[in-house]
This record gives structure tokens, C-alpha cells and sequence, in this order.
């Protein structure tokens, strides 16, 4: 095998941890091979490794995310327009520290000065949908072809959203205050000890916020890994199923939790038989929208282009998961 | 001194707002702590990551929740 196979196995799958917990279960006297053991042994692990991931990849990437606050990103996005700016909007968005309480100040912060609403909505359903560390987990619990095609994918959805979006005209529909707001470019270049104590800070900040989704995510997870039988899940969301990537769809939109939490879903899922494109829809459904976020959007915009920017991403969503499904087998 | 915190309420906000009050409790400087939620008095700061950080007018920090002692130094 080589190098690069086997330090993924062990450093990002973490076989290692695998071998380890199905080591400890038997050691408690439960057979890894039966349901109760199966379940501990996937409850454990996945807890494990994720939090263990959790904290690296966020520490290195917020590392990373402290020489992009948002006012940089408005400086390199002002100015410019076309596909090529959406593109970059999107790109950005994968990189600008992001939490789903600043995605309105960023909204009036981008529109205040000037940025075409194309330009801010690209950045805006890239920044929560493609994050630096969902990608990574996605290599870790699934493979590197399936993460880099949720990137390609995601990017696509918020270039081509935003660029629509853009064609519609809405600038009028953008609540009066926004505009008015003053331009102030507050940011100063962070010191290297600042940008250590801001990694540290987001890891502390972040595994605090979404440790009950990991384990209610990964709980759920266990239980369809082991207690639920793949005829009722297959029955239910199976890839032959036209519904499943709507039903996944529609489920995942008003849910506000985290992809760190949907992710072991989908693993257990993708288990037992549903397309991938079915799974896909559903975490960046979770992602992408939720009622919160929703709601807050509500007070900037009017409901014309609410409605517009739903509809958008709602279908791209759709597009994603009917085009991943039929083409599963490329992958799995 | 009035010290306001910029945010819609979530988690960094309750957090900096502590860490506030800890810091004007320590340099004994009478203080008082406003939370700003309406998103166009945030905005109208020119903050685009929240939580900010605004003492006596002036934004002091946004997008990082100051830990007392750091903010102890910016009264």
C-alpha cells in the first residue's frame, strides 16, 4: 500500500481508533459482530474520531480563516462582477470565518458597500454549504472523490445561484436601512499570537457549540447502523424511489444543526442502500437553510427575493441529489 | 463608561459580555454593560463578525470574544 494510503487510513479514517474500540468492546465482554456490540463499537468510535478531528481541523483552519475576516474578503470582492467575481465570492466563502449569527451583519456589511447582490449571495450560500472542515470529515467518514465532488458541486450551487439571483433585479429589494449603513474598514492585521489565541478560542467556541449535534447525530446514526433494517430504510429513501431526494430535502431545510452531526447520519445511511445523492441533499439542506437563519434573513431582504434565493438553492439542491444518484456508482 | 456588545444574542455574545463586566469589575471602573440587537445599530458600527466590542462610542474588537484581561487593557 502506499504512504499516502496508509497515512489516510490511520491519520484521517483512523483505523487505528477502529481497531482499538472494537478491542475495548470485546474486552467488556460484547461481541462486535452483534447488535449491541455494533452499536457501542460505532457510538464510541465516531464520537471519538470526530471530536479528535473536530478540534485539529478547526484549529488549523481557523488559523488559516484569521488572514480572511469578512472586511478583507468586501476589499478583494469590491469592484468586480461577472462569473469570474462569483467564483472568487465563492471561494471565499469557503475560507471567511463564518457562524450563522453573522451571515446577516456580513449581508448588510457586503451591500452597504456597494457589492452586487450576485456577488454577496454566491459568498453567502458558499460560506455555510463548503466548509474547509465538512470537506475533510467527508474524506475521512466516506473518501477524497466523494468530498472533492461535494466541494465541485457546492461551488457550482453558489456561483450558479448567486449569478441568478443577480439576473433577477432585486436590488430594490433589499430593506431600506441596509444601504445607508456607513462603510467603516475597522480590521487590523492580526499578530501571530492573536491568530494562535483565535484558533484556540474557535476550537473551544465550536466543540462546545455543536458537541450535543455530534452526539445526537451520531446516536441516531448508531441506531440505524444496527437496529434498523436496510428493507425499511431502502423501502423508505431507497435510490429507485423518486421521492427520497425530495423527502431528504424538504426534511433537511427547516433543521438548524450542524454538518458535524448530519455527517454520521449519512454515513449509517449510505450503509444501508440510500443513494448518496439522496444523503447529500439532505446535509446541505441542513447546511445551506435553516428557520433560524431564514428568519433573520427576513429583516434585510424583502419577501420577493427571500422567496428567490429559497427557491434557487432549494433547487439546486434537488439538482445535486438526482444527478448524484444516478451516478453513485462512480463512487461507492 | 458605557461598554456595548454587538450581536444577535448568541453564545460569543453572552460570553464577551461576562468577560466585559469581569474586566471593569477588576480595574474597578464603574461600568454599564448594553447588548445591541438590532442588526442595522450593529451594522451601523461597521461590524460584519459579531460579536463587537464598542467602549464608550468607540468599536474596539469584532469577531473575537476578548478573554477580561485583554479587554482590561483596552478601558
Amino acid at each position: 500500500m502506499s504512504i499516502f494510503g496508509w497515512l489516510n487510513d490511520q491519520l484521517l479514517r483512523m483505523e487505528w481508533l477502529s481497531d482499538l474500540v472494537t478491542a475495548g468492546v470485546l474486552a467488556v465482554g460484547l461481541d462486535p459482530g452483534s447488535r449491541l456490540g455494533g452499536s457501542v463499537q460505532f457510538f464510541v468510535y465516531d464520537v471519538v474520531k470526530i471530536f479528535i478531528l473536530l478540534s485539529v481541523l478547526i484549529f488549523c483552519i481557523s488559523y488559516v480563516q484569521s488572514f480572511f475576516p469578512p472586511e478583507r474578503t468586501r476589499r478583494i470582492l469590491g469592484g468586480r462582477s461577472g462569473i469570474g467575481a462569483n467564483m472568487l465570492a465563492a471561494l471565499l466563502g469557503t475560507i471567511t470565518p463564518f457562524c450563522s449569527c453573522s451571515s446577516i451583519p456580513i449581508f448588510i456589511g457586503f451591500t452597504a458597500a456597494g457589492l452586487p447582490l450576485a456577488i454577496t449571495f454566491s459568498f453567502l450560500i458558499s460560506s455555510p454549504l463548503v466548509d474547509l472542515a465538512s470537506v475533510i470529515l467527508l474524506a475521512s467518514i466516506f473518501s477524497w472523490p466523494i468530498a472533492l465532488a461535494y466541494v465541485a458541486v457546492g461551488l457550482v450551487v453558489a456561483v450558479a445561484g448567486g449569478t441568478l439571483i443577480g439576473r433577477a433585479g432585486m436590488e430594490d429589494q433589499v430593506a431600506g436601512f441596509v444601504r445607508g449603513v456607513p462603510v467603516q474598514d475597522g480590521d487590523h492585521a492580526m499578530a501571530p499570537a492573536e491568530r494562535l489565541a483565535f484558533a484556540r478560542a474557535q476550537v473551544g467556541e465550536i466543540v462546545r457549540r455543536v458537541w450535543p449535534y455530534v452526539l445526537v447525530g451520531v446516536g441516531i446514526g448508531a441506531a440505524i447502523h444496527n437496529w434498523v433494517p436496510a428493507g425499511i430504510v431502502s423501502a423508505l429513501l431507497g435510490q429507485d424511489k423518486w421521492w427520497s431526494v425530495p423527502a431528504a430535502t424538504l426534511i433537511g431545510i427547516p433543521m438548524y444543526a450542524d454538518i458535524f452531526g448530519t455527517l454520521p447520519i449519512a454515513e449509517a445511511l449510505v450503509g444501508k442502500g440510500v443513494g448518496l445523492g439522496t444523503v447529500l441533499a439532505f446535509m446541505m439542506a441542513v447546511t445551506a437553510l435553516s428557520l433560524p437563519s431564514i428568519i433573520m434573513l427576513k429583516r434585510v431582504v424583502r419577501t420577493p427575493l427571500l422567496a428567490l434565493f429559497l427557491a434557487v438553492v432549494t433547487a439546486g439542491i434537488l439538482a445535486i441529489g438526482v444527478l448524484f444518484n444516478a451516478i453513485t456508482h462512480w463512487f461507492i | 463608561m458605557i461598554i456595548k456588545i454587538l450581536g444577535s444574542g448568541c453564545r460569543k455574545c453572552v460570553a464577551l459580555a461576562d468577560n466585559a463586566r469581569a474586566a471593569a469589575a477588576a480595574a474597578g471602573k464603574p461600568a454599564e454593560i448594553v447588548k445591541v440587537t438590532d442588526f442595522a445599530q450593529i451594522a451601523a458600527y461597521g461590524v460584519m463578525s459579531t460579536p463587537g466590542l464598542v467602549i464608550d462610542e468607540k468599536l474596539v474588537a469584532s469577531g473575537r470574544v476578548l478573554n477580561a484581561e485583554e479587554i482590561g487593557k483596552l478601558l
